[in-house]
């Protein structure tokens, strides 16, 4: 990341001037979102077999590791534990249920959400990340100190850590393949893998349109609700599915406010306090040595600041 | 003249090599063989190795620190709770130079050392638990992130660590025998204390704003939009309590130092920060029930960390401000003395339920710290105690330096 010439300004200013600049640079980043032009991701939960192809497709186009024999993936056994995204599978599908005996189970694919105004992009203190114009967000290693403020920003618990690393400790998470689309080269790997199509690659307002459509066209197979059209602000990746999102592992509480939001208020105050405190402080000094000067006249010409410096030699 | 007898004493202080450690004579060597000495050395012994596994095999080898739970005892004690109880700095150079209440003066050196000690200490802690310390600048001068609560954190807390250093220098002059030197960090007083207000004020508040982006993570009990405030008002309380812990404790440690101070005057300044103790808690208190009223969480209340919150609401912040309520009004020194111990458990409690118990409560994996991050956390607290007596046994900061007007 270059260094412009309005950051470097900023942070050769008093820490008090830079974060007093952060409030507007929030907003700038939070300026409604059109969007429509962004890639994007819809994953159709009721197609989903659970093969783990995507799992296998991911790794081998992004991780850090060899990702192994295909058919390993096969194995249902990794399904009895709920997994989470890591530092080596950027993705992940899980089993939700069956709770019933005639009922089929779920498969769920979680990865980076690609939020429209993404918390993990307000949370870092060196803005490691950034909202591309093609979607997808995308993280510099070449920045990152290593705080780890992103993960606990991420409102779907993305970002992981690699903490077995001693020099080189980073964050690993999806990035759409940004490269691969960067380049004009097709559909990310997953979902040029999946064999049942269950993962639809596209622009966010097309995708959305389908969703709406395939929902209107089966009410029954599908519960009315595209994950990610407001969550958190809007995601680029959505989801439609044959049951609630909360039965899914879904998280439920996020809300429709974009994150970012959160804190914008804090930072904004920042120049207030910055103005008025010193004022307010200087005023109680003021008063209180005024009220000094009165009652002990004499007094008055010791004080520190009554002292010119040097003239105690 | 003056000026004389100043560069004399420099040379003499420096030729005396009183920042070595004295010529290895037997006797002298035994002297050092006390029980704190004892066991620090065997701390220290112990946080050498870990420091090396850390440095050398990394986060994983040394912490039990997950995905979910991204911070763990190093960002929730040695951070938060190590941020909160430096705020006595602040608090003391306030009341003596800024509201004039220049009997409380004795009081401000220890603290502003306290201060100091303790941000230089977080900024350790923080080096053991970013991914790549070396690259702790970056915020600053290589690529700003400023939409992030985060780096309004570096940056006062880069500032007012100078700003404490530059407040503590009068007493390092002294030692030297730098007059001019002295006159010119004395001359600073008043301004170095604004800004270091208004730093505290921006990042003890900001430490509270953390969270903020975190409403999911956090137990409903313990988010609010108001944490900013909460946290600010805490670490005020938290700087009176860790003021009247501190004295106390010179005051049995470093006796020598605090012969010729009044018993009796000293009792005052007690009993004086004890009913400010009890205002401030007050108001943090109710400021914790509006936090509580906004979030509707009476449903909350019976469930085990319904139970835990009570504990910390009315254990650790009723109870002690109660205590110094009655302490200041009767008198007795030794109830405030409790009362702030309680108030820094309290808050220290506070720090680590945000941090830790209530954040992902709900995790499938809860977190539980490593025994290498308690050694990694009880070794950079006692570095810290043996600088502040190296300090102490040096320069004039429990007492005045006879040569010297006071700084009011
Ligand atoms: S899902 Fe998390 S990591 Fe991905 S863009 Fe959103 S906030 Fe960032
Ligand atoms: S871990 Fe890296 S990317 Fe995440 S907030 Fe910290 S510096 Fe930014």
């Amino acid at each position: 990341m270059s260094l412009n010439r309005r950051q470097f300004l900023k942070c050769m200013g008093l820490a008090g001037v830079s974060t007093g600049a952060a409030a507007s640079t929030a907003e700038a980043s939070t300026a409604p979102h059109a969007g429509n032009d962004w890639h994007a991701m819809l994953t159709d939960l009721t197609l989903c077999v659970g093969c783990r192809k995507c799992e296998w497709a991911c790794r081998k186009a992004n991780g850090p590791t060899d990702p192994g024999p295909i058919d390993a993936y096969d194995d249902p056994s990794v399904f009895e534990q709920r997994r989470r995204t890591n530092s080596i599978s950027l993705t992940v599908v899980n089993r939700v249920g069956p709770t019933r005996d005639d009922e089929k189970p779920t498969f769920v694919k979680s990865q980076c959400m690609h939020c429209c105004e993404p918390a993990c992009a307000s949370a870092c203190l060196v803005g490691a990340y950034r909202k591309s114009k093609l979607g997808p967000v995308i993280y510099d290693e070449s920045v990152c100190i290593g705080c780890r403020y992103c993960m606990v920003a991420c409102p779907f618990d993305m970002p992981a850590f690699s903490y077995n690393s001693p020099t080189r400790p980073a964050i690993h998470k999806c990035t759409m393949c940004f490269e691969r689309l960067a380049k004009g080269d097709g559909a990310p790997a997953c979902a040029s893998i999946c064999p049942v199509e269950a993962i639809t690659f596209g622009k966010r307002s097309e995708l959305l349109a389908l969703a709406r459509r395939k929902i209107a066209a089966e009410p029954k197979r599908y519960v009315n609700h595209i994950f990610g059209e407001y969550e958190a602000g809007g995601t680029c990746w959505l989801y439609i599915a044959g049951r609630p999102f909360e039965e899914l592992g879904f998280p439920a509480n996020v809300g429709t406010r974009p994150y970012p939001e959160l804190t914008k208020g804090l930072l904004s105050a920042v120049p207030f306090i910055q103005v008025i405190w010193p004022a307010v402080l200087m005023g109680a000094y003021a008063f209180s040595h005024r009220r000094e000067t009165a009652t002990s006249a004499n007094d008055a010409r010791d004080t520190t600041e009554g002292t010119e410096p040097g003239s105690e030699s | 003249m003056m000026n004389h007898a100043g560069h004399m004493t420099t040379s003499a202080t420096l030729l005396r090599g009183d920042w070595l450690p004295r010529p290895s004579v037997r006797g002298h060597l035994r002297s050092y063989v006390t029980p704190f000495n004892v066991v620090a050395a065997a701390i220290l012994c112990i946080g050498a190795p870990v420091t090396v596994n850390r440095f050398v095999n990394g986060l994983a080898a040394t912490t039990n620190l997950t995905d979910d739970v991204p911070w763990g005892l190093w960002i929730g004690f040695d951070v938060l709770c190590g941020v909160a109880l430096a705020a006595g700095g602040f608090v003391m150079a306030a009341t003596v130079h800024l509201f004039g209440l220049r009997e409380y003066q004795p009081l401000v050196r220890p603290a502003i050392l306290t201060g100091f000690l303790g941000y230089f200490f977080v900024v350790i802690g923080l080096m053991y638990d970013l991914g790549r310390p070396w690259r702790l600048p970056f915020p600053m001068v290589y690529s700003p992130g400023v939409t992030s609560v985060m780096f309004e954190v570096a940056w006062c807390v880069a500032l007012y660590l100078t700003v404490q250093f530059l407040e503590f220098c009068p007493a390092i002059f002294e030692w030297l025998g730098l007059r001019r030197w002295r006159a010119w960090a004395v001359w600073l007083t008043t301004g170095l204390t604004v800004f270091g207000v208004l730093l505290s004020t921006l990042h003890q508040s900001a430490l509270g704003g953390l969270f903020l982006i975190a409403p999911g993570k956090l137990h409903p009990l313990w988010y609010s939009p108001y944490l900013p405030l909460l946290f600010f008002a805490s670490a005020v309380a938290a700087g009176i309590a860790m003021v009247i812990v501190e004295s106390m404790l010179s005051h049995r440690v470093f006796r020598s130092h605090v012969e010729h101070h009044d018993e009796r005057q000293m009792n005052r300044l007690v009993l004086g920060l004890g009913r400010a103790g009890a205002i401030v808690l007050m108001a943090y208190f109710c400021m914790k029930c509006l936090a509580f009223a906004h979030e509707h969480g009476w449903h909350l209340l019976r469930t085990p960390y319904g139970y835990w919150w009570l504990v910390e609401m009315l254990g650790f912040i009723l109870c002690p401000c109660m205590m110094y309520a009655i302490a200041a009004r009767r008198g007795l020194v030794w109830l405030v003395r409790v009362a702030s111990v309680v108030t820094v458990l309290g808050i220290v409690l506070n720090r680590l339920n945000v941090s830790i118990i209530a954040y992902r409560w709900d995790a499938a994996r809860r977190y539980v710290p490593d025994w290498q991050e308690f050694v990694i956390t009880i070794t950079i607290v006692t570095t810290g105690l043996i600088m502040f007596r190296w300090i102490v046994n040096r320069m004039p900061v429990l007492h005045d330096d006879p040569r010297y007007e006071p700084v009011h």
